[in-house]
């Protein structure tokens, strides 16, 4: 790969974590009003205006949300003039060294047995890289937080159980109670191998929130009579969104993976020159 | 909105679950591997009236960069010989069990802090010192002053838990499905 091409790698991947980990979308931070906008519950009111003052200081002030800043789970699109190559992975691991120096990120990657610590938040298999091919080379940044990938489940239903889908997520959201900062955004993916039902839903976290279909509607409204509310303390908001995303599978398989993510639901994507 | 000061004093018996409270004074940072040298080498600062704040910040010189909630109920089970010492308040995310609850009646009290508001929480904090350094940034015991920290009572001095509270009703709605 040019080398000047792989730096820009880098630099869009720096750009991008440094994004997203200071600045929620718009459609979040829209939908986390609404939120505060239907709640009437003084608590949950409390909880939601101070998560807004949050989010606002944050992206003032260029410093993290949260200081979990997550491990970096990243997805590229290359365009056909691109080589799919090793240096690509390398140069989105030099980008996210950097962004752990420059933002500062919390060093978060260890090793899963020994528990050593990198210090530089790269690692055997971290950064994931998702890649597919696209028209122009883009570089998107979804930072994960543990306390609520560590409430994310999956579960191989029976294919005569597409009625209980639906039970899968509350029952998921309901185990999690307060531990993974709800409101939450709720990734889920339905169909596939078991592998590809966790990876659906995890990229469903990058669709638009602001809009859903009205299955995702319904499994929503599920959700949210369990009244968790806010940081579990009550309230009428438990799940700001759900979003599924489907693949065909085996004639005797329904898998179902749930990907929790808490409020702040980050990602942002750059885009690289290719040319010149 | 009630005003609360450390150090604590019978004030909190007061105060219900669910009231809106804002902290201010200094409170020390705390999380497992802090507690479990506390129980060994003993407590590093006054415990009458103190507040320990289960948090991992970021620290940066002598600046608070960012300074969010860690999940308490990993201490739920070290935070016993503090209550016992004269600790009145426990701050942290996502609340506590029921042996905790049991530990704060007749003598403290849980505070809620909006779990992931590290720059919210960054804002209203300036750091005044640390005892066990050794345990490094995000173990170590930070003494930190508060500015109206906005929080909420979540389990009070009478044995009411407003979590458990919560996550009760959510399992009666969710075996009527």
């Amino acid at each position: 790969m040019d080398p000047r091409l792989s730096s820009r790698i880098a630099d869009a991947t720096s750009r991008a974590y440094a994004r997203a980990v200071t600045t929620l979308p718009p459609d979040v931070e829209a939908a986390l009003n609404r939120a505060l906008a239907e709640e009437t519950d003084p608590v949950a009111r409390g909880e939601l205006e101070n998560i807004l003052e949050n989010i606002s200081l944050a992206r003032k002030g260029h410093i993290p949300l949260c200081q979990d800043t997550g491990v970096p789970v990243v997805y590229v699109t290359l365009p056909p003039t691109v080589p799919f190559e090793d240096e690509l992975f390398d140069a989105i691991a030099a980008g996210v060294r950097r962004a752990t120096i420059e933002v500062p990120l919390r060093p978060n990657v260890v090793d899963p047995v020994t528990r050593h610590n990198t210090g530089d938040n790269v690692g055997v298999g971290m950064p994931a890289v998702h890649v597919r091919p696209g028209a122009r080379l883009s570089v998107t940044v979804l930072p994960k937080g543990a306390g609520a990938e560590n409430m994310s489940r999956i579960e191989m239903l029976l294919p005569s159980e597409v009625e209980k889908i639906p039970d899968v997520v509350v029952r998921c959201v309901l185990e999690a109670g307060a531990r993974p900062c709800p409101p939450l955004v709720l990734g889920v993916g339905i169909g596939g191998t078991f592998d590809l039902a966790a990876a659906l839903a995890k990229e469903a976290l990058l669709e638009p929130i602001d809009t859903m279909d009205s299955y995702e509607n319904a499994i929503r409204d599920a959700v949210n009579r369990l009244g968790i509310g806010p940081m579990g303390l009550g309230g009428v908001t438990t799940a700001l969104a759900v979003k599924v995303r489907r693949a065909a599978c085996h004639t005797a398989s329904l898998p179902v993976a749930v990907n929790v993510q808490c409020w702040a639901n980050r990602h942002a994507t750059e885009f690289v020159e290719v040319d010149g | 909105m009630i005003d609360l000061v450390t150090p604590l004093g019978i004030e909190v018996l007061d105060l219900a679950a669910g009231d809106r409270v804002t902290l201010s004074g200094v409170v020390y940072t705390a999380r497992d591997k802090a507690h479990l040298m506390m129980i060994r080498e003993g407590i590093p600062f006054d415990p009458i009236g103190a507040a320990v704040y289960h948090c991992g910040p970021v620290i940066a010189g002598d600046r608070v960069v960012a300074a969010g909630p860690t999940t308490s109920s990993r201490m739920n089970r070290l935070s016993g010989f503090l209550l016992d010492a004269g600790v009145r308040a426990l701050v942290g995310k996502g609340g506590m069990d029921a042996t905790v609850t049991e530990q704060l009646r007749g003598r403290g009290v849980y505070l809620a802090f909006t779990g992931g508001c590290a720059a919210l929480a960054a804002a209203r904090m300036r750091l005044e010192g640390v005892s066990f350094p050794e345990l490094g940034m995000a173990e170590a015991i930070w003494a930190i002053r508060l500015d109206h920290l906005p929080l909420v009572v979540g389990i009070d001095s009478h044995g009411s838990n407003l979590f458990t509270g919560v996550q009760a009703r959510a399992r009666q709605v969710a075996e009527l499905r």
